[in-house]
C-alpha cells in the first residue's frame, strides 16, 4: 500500500516536471529543431525568395558552390579568420589573467576599461573601429606617419588591401573577445589553493616554471571552455566582416557565414544561402567535439 | 614583487588596457570635435584645434532615428527578458529537481542548439516571418531572440537552484504547499540572485544582436540600435563620423557602467553554474 | 643541517591593531624536532612562513645558518616545507611531484632517478610513483609531501600543521612515521601544531606562543613540570591545570596530583571534594567536582584518578589531597611563574 502511494506521488512529480519543461522544449523545437530542418530542405530545393515554387534537387546546391571560388575562399578564410583570432585571444586573455590576478591600486577601474569592448554591443565596436582605420582619417596611420613610420599620405589601406583587411578584421574581432576569455581564465586562477603555488616557490621553481608547469596545466580544463565558446561564436560571426569590409576587397575577408548572407537574404538565392550556411554545422560538431575529448581527456589524466 | 616586476607589470597591463579602451576615448574625442576639424588632414587628430560643439550630439537626437532605435531595444528587450523568465524559471526548476536522467538530457540537448548558429537559422527563419507576416515588425525579433538567450538561462537557473538545500523546499510541503507553490514562494524568491544575472545578460544579448535584426527589419523607424548605428547614419556613401561616434558613446557608456556594477554578481552565477 | 634563528621578529598585518607575531627571539639546536606550539591566531604559522620567506618581516631578521636571509626568497633559502594541505601538484604523478624540485634547481637529469628512488624508498613509496593525488590516502599524500621536501636534502624541515587533516586513528600512526622519518634524517625539524599532545610526543623542545610573543622555550618536561607563566601551565595538559587565585597569587596543581589519600606532607593542602560529574575513559577517570570548605570552597576542580580505583559516585563527597611539591605559583598581575616558593598558605 505504500508502495503505491510513493509512486503515484513520483508520477505526479514526473508529470508536473515534463509539464514545467515542456514550454521551454516546445519552444526550442518550434523555433530552432524545426528551422534547421528547413534548412536541410531548402539546401535541397530551389527555393527563391519570391516564389513559392519548390522542387528537390538533390546534391546540386552543394556541387555548385563547392566549385564556386568564392565559396572556396569563404572557406579558407573562415578557418583562418577563427584560428588567427582564436590564438591571439588565447595569448591575449591569459597575460590579462595573470597581470589582473593580484590586488593592485585602481583595479577596479581596470577591470571597468577592460571590460569595455565586449559590454558595447558588438557593431558599436566594430563601427568605432572603422573609422579609426578609415583610408584617409585613421588616427592609426596618423600616428605611424608622425612617428615616420610611413611617409605623408602613404599609410596602408588597412582596409582596403587583402591582407591588411583580414589582419584588421582578425585585430577587431580578438580584440571584442579578449575580455570574455580574461573573465572566464579569471575565474579559474581563483580556484587555483593558494598553496600550490607557494609550494612551487619553495621547490625552487621560477616565476616562467611555475607558470607554464604547473598554473597553465591546472587552467587546462577552463582554458578549454573559454576556447570552445570562442571557437563556435568566432566561426559563426559575420558582424565585423559585414561592417569593416563587406567581404571586400574581392572576397579576401568573406567568411562563410557573411557569405551565407550576402547569397541568401541580400542575393535572394535561399537554397544556396543555405547551402552555404549548412557547411558550417558539421565543421562545427567536428570542432567541439575534438574540444570536449580533450578536456575530458585532460580531466582524467 | 621587486621593484623591477612591479614596474614591468604596470607597463604592460598599461599596454593592453590602452589597446582595448582606446577606441572607445576615441569616440569621444571624435563625437564632439567640429566636422571642419575632424576631416582636416592637415591638424593633430589628438587635440582639439578648434573648440569642441555639441553639433553632433544634437544632430544624432534631432535628425535621426537614434532615439527611436533606444525605445525599440527597450522594448524588445523587456518583451525578451518577460519570455525568457516564463519559459526558463520552470524548465530549470524541472531540471534541477523533478526529472532525473532524462532531463539532464534535455539540459544538454537545448544546450546543443548554441551549436546552431544564427548565421544557418537566419534564412529558414526569415521565411517564417514572413509567413507569420512579421516581416520588418519588432515582434518577429521578440518571437525569435528567446532561441539564445534561453539555453544559456536555463543553465545558469538550474545552476542556481541546485544549490539551494532540498530542506528548504521539503520543509515548505510539510508545511502544506504543493510543489509548484513551493517553487512560486521559495525557490523564486530565494534565487533572487541568479534571476538578476538571467535579467542583465538577456538584455545584454538582445542589444549585441545584429543578424537577425539586420535580416528581418528592413525600415529605419522599426529597427533596432545594433544595426539602426552603423547602417542608417549614412547618407549614400557618406559616413556621419561625428554623429557615428557620439551614436556609439552615449550607447556603450551607460551599457558599461551598468553592467560594471553587475559584473560581481554575474561572474558568481556563471561559476556557480559551471562548477555543478 | 643547520641553525635557524630569529631576532626580535615582529609582523604586522596591514589594517591590523595588534602584531602577529611581536618580537620573537629564538635559536634552533642542529638536528633538533622544533614545535612551535599555540592556539590559533598565536602567530605561530605566520613565524614560521617568515621563515620560509612567504612572509616578509615588518622589523627584525631571520637567520639560517647564520646568514641573514630576510632578502632572500624561498627557492635561495635551501629549505623545505610541507603544507597542511600537502600541495600536492595534482596534475602531476607521484614521480612528477617528487622530481620537481630537482629540475626546478636544475640538478643534472642524470641525477633525478637515483635522488627519487633515495627519497621514495625512506617513505615506501617505491610502488606508487605512476599515481596521481588525487589516488593516494591522506597517509600515503603525507609521505609524498615528505618526500618531495626530502628529495632536495634541505638545511631546514618546516612542516605546517601536516597532521591536522587526518583522522584520529591515521593520526597516531603518521605521527609515528613523521618521528621515524626524523630520527633518520636528523634534519633540524620545525613543525607547527596547536595540539599540546602531539607537540609533547614529538618535540625535542617547545616554543610555546601566545598572541605573536614566546611565553617558554623548554623541553616537554620543562614545560610541563616547570610552566613559565599561567598561560602554559594552562595550556599543556589535558584536562587542564587547576588554577585559583588567592590574594596577590595564582596557586595551581594538575589533575593527576590530586591524591585520594591524605597527605602526610605538611606543606601539602587537604581538600573535600564533591563529585558533580564522573567521565570512565577506560584508562581513567576523570572527576569534576566541587571543593567544599576550605579556602578554596565552591570552587570547581578536575581530578584525574587511575581506573583501578573505583567506588566514587556522583554527589558523595571525598577526602582528596594535594603534596606540596605539586603546587605551582604565578603572580597574579603579571601571570608569571614565581620562581621561589612564597609563604602560603
Amino acid at each position: 500500500m505504500a508502495l503505491n502511494r510513493s509512486s503515484t506521488r513520483d508520477v505526479s512529480s514526473a508529470l508536473l516536471g515534463a509539464g514545467m519543461f515542456a514550454p521551454a522544449l516546445v519552444y526550442m523545437l518550434l523555433l530552432v529543431a524545426l528551422p534547421f530542418a528547413l534548412a536541410f530542405v531548402y539546401a535541397f530545393g530551389d527555393v527563391k525568395v519570391g516564389s513559392t515554387e519548390y522542387h528537390f534537387v538533390g546534391f546540386e546546391n552543394f556541387a555548385s558552390i563547392l566549385e564556386s571560388p568564392s565559396f572556396r575562399k569563404a572557406l579558407r578564410n573562415s578557418f583562418i579568420f577563427t584560428i588567427a583570432s582564436q590564438v591571439l585571444t588565447l595569448i591575449g586573455s591569459v597575460t590579462l589573467a595573470l597581470l589582473l590576478d593580484r590586488q593592485f591600486r585602481g583595479r577596479k577601474w581596470v577591470r571597468f576599461l577592460v571590460l569595455l569592448p565586449w559590454v558595447a554591443p558588438m557593431s558599436i565596436g566594430a563601427i568605432g573601429w572603422k573609422w579609426m582605420l578609415d583610408s584617409i582619417y585613421s588616427v592609426i596611420s596618423w600616428a605611424l606617419i608622425a612617428l615616420h613610420v610611413f611617409k605623408p599620405f602613404d599609410a596602408p589601406m588597412w582596409l582596403g588591401e587583402p591582407e591588411l583587411a583580414m589582419l584588421s578584421v582578425i585585430l577587431v574581432h580578438s580584440w571584442r573577445l579578449l575580455p570574455f576569455s580574461t573573465v572566464i581564465i579569471l575565474a579559474g586562477l581563483t580556484a587555483i589553493p593558494k598553496d600550490i603555488p607557494e609550494a612551487a616557490a619553495i621547490d625552487g621553481a621560477s616565476f616562467w616554471r611555475v607558470l607554464f608547469q604547473i598554473t597553465l596545466p591546472m587552467l587546462r580544463p577552463i582554458l578549454n571552455v573559454a576556447q570552445l565558446f570562442g571557437i563556435i561564436f568566432t566561426f559563426t560571426d559575420m558582424t565585423v566582416v559585414y561592417l569593416l569590409t563587406q567581404g571586400g576587397p574581392f572576397d579576401s575577408t568573406q567568411v562563410l557565414p557573411s557569405l551565407a548572407f550576402s547569397t541568401g537574404i541580400l542575393g535572394g538565392d535561399l537554397a544556396a544561402g543555405a547551402a552555404i550556411a549548412l557547411f558550417i554545422v558539421p565543421l562545427l560538431l567536428i570542432v567541439a567535439f575534438a574540444m570536449l575529448r580533450a578536456a575530458h581527456r585532460a580531466e582524467l589524466t | 614583487m621587486s621593484l623591477r616586476g612591479r614596474f614591468a607589470h604596470a607597463a604592460l597591463l598599461a599596454l593592453i588596457v590602452i589597446l582595448l579602451a582606446f577606441p572607445f576615448g576615441w569616440m569621444a574625442i571624435t563625437a564632439f570635435k567640429r566636422t571642419s576639424d575632424l576631416y582636416n588632414t592637415e591638424n593633430n587628430p589628438f587635440l582639439f584645434n578648434e573648440p569642441p560643439t555639441l553639433d553632433h550630439v544634437i544632430y544624432l537626437f534631432q535628425e535621426t532615428r537614434y532615439l527611436r532605435w533606444v525605445g525599440n531595444t527597450l522594448f524588445v528587450g523587456v518583451c525578451v527578458v518577460t519570455i525568457t523568465l516564463a519559459l526558463g524559471l520552470p524548465a530549470a526548476y524541472a531540471l534541477a529537481r523533478l526529472t532525473g536522467n532524462w532531463g539532464r538530457r534535455l539540459g544538454i540537448a537545448i544546450f546543443l542548439s548554441y551549436l546552431v548558429p544564427p548565421t544557418l537559422l537566419f534564412i529558414p527563419l526569415s521565411r517564417v516571418v514572413s509567413w507569420l507576416d512579421l516581416q520588418d515588425s519588432l515582434w518577429s525579433l521578440v518571437v525569435v531572440y528567446p532561441t539564445f538567450t534561453l539555453p544559456f538561462s536555463i543553465w545558469l537557473l538550474t545552476g542556481f537552484f541546485k544549490a539551494i538545500p532540498k530542506e528548504l523546499e521539503d520543509a515548505a510541503l510539510v508545511d502544506g504547499l504543493t510543489r509548484f507553490q513551493a517553487f512560486v514562494r521559495v525557490m523564486i524568491p530565494m534565487s533572487i540572485s541568479g534571476i538578476v544575472s538571467v535579467v542583465i545578460f538577456t538584455f545584454t544579448l538582445v542589444t549585441q544582436e545584429f543578424i537577425y535584426a539586420l535580416t528581418f527589419i528592413s525600415s529605419e523607424s522599426q529597427q533596432m540600435l545594433s544595426v539602426g548605428v552603423p547602417t542608417f547614419l549614412v547618407r549614400g556613401d557618406v559616413y556621419f563620423w561625428g554623429s557615428l561616434m557620439a551614436a556609439c558613446l552615449i550607447t556603450s557608456v551607460p551599457t558599461a557602467l551598468l553592467y560594471n556594477q553587475f559584473l560581481d554578481r554575474f561572474i558568481h552565477g556563471f561559476t556557480a553554474g559551471a562548477v555543478k | 643541517m643547520a641553525i635557524v634563528a630569529t631576532r626580535n621578529l615582529r609582523k604586522v598585518f596591514p589594517h591590523a591593531d595588534q602584531a602577529a607575531v611581536n618580537g620573537i627571539d629564538l635559536e634552533t639546536n642542529e638536528g633538533e624536532f622544533l614545535v612551535f606550539l599555540g592556539p590559533s591566531g598565536s602567530g605561530k604559522s605566520t613565524l614560521l612562513r617568515m621563515i620560509a620567506g612567504l612572509e616578509t618581516p615588518t622589523s627584525g631578521e631571520v637567520l639560517i645558518g647564520g646568514q641573514v636571509v630576510n632578502d632572500l626568497s624561498p627557492r635561495e633559502r635551501r629549505i623545505a616545507m610541507v603544507f597542511q594541505s600537502y600541495a600536492l601538484y595534482p596534475h602531476l604523478s607521484v614521480y612528477e611531484n617528487i622530481v620537481f624540485p630537482l629540475k626546478a634547481q636544475g640538478v643534472p637529469k642524470a641525477q633525478h632517478r637515483d635522488k627519487v628512488n633515495w627519497a621514495a624508498g625512506l617513505l615506501g613509496l617505491e610502488l606508487l610513483f605512476s599515481r596521481k593525488p588525487r589516488e593516494l590516502s591522506g597517509g600515503e599524500r603525507q609521505r609524498v609531501a615528505l618526500a618531495r621536501a626530502i628529495v632536495r636534502e634541505p638545511a631546514v624541515f618546516l612542516l605546517d600543521e601536516p597532521l591536522s587533516n587526518l583522522d584520529a586513528k591515521l593520526r597516531l600512526s603518521a605521527r609515528e612515521e613523521l618521528e621515524h622519518f626524523h630520527q633518520r634524517i636528523g634534519t633540524t625539524t620545525i613543525y607547527v601544531t596547536h595540539d599540546q599532545v602531539e607537540a609533547m610526543a614529538m618535540g625535542d623542545r617547545i616554543v610555546v606562543l601566545h598572541q605573536g610573543t614566546v611565553r617558554q622555550i623548554g623541553t616537554p618536561m620543562e614545560v610541563y613540570d616547570t610552566p613559565a607563566d599561567a598561560f602554559v601551565a594552562s595550556f599543556l595538559g589535558s584536562p587542564p591545570m587547576n588554577l585559583f587565585e588567592d590574594g596577590a597569587f595564582m596557586v595551581g596543581f594538575r589533575p593527576e596530583h590530586l591524591q585520594p589519600t591524605p597527605a602526610s606532607d605538611p606543606s601539602g593542602l587537604h581538600l573535600q571534594l564533591r563529585v558533580s560529574h564522573l567521565e570512565y575513559l577506560g584508562s581513567e577517570w576523570i572527576l569534576y567536582a566541587q571543593l567544599e570548605g576550605g579556602r578554596f570552597a565552591d570552587r570547581q576542580v578536575v581530578a584525574r584518578l587511575p581506573s583501578n580505583t573505583s567506588g566514587y559516585r556522583t554527589g558523595e563527597s571525598y577526602a582528596f589531597s594535594v603534596s606540596g611539591e605539586h603546587f605551582h605559583f604565578f603572580d597574579k598581575a603579571s601571570q608569571k611563574r614565581l620562581p621561589v616558593r612564597p609563604a602560603w598558605p
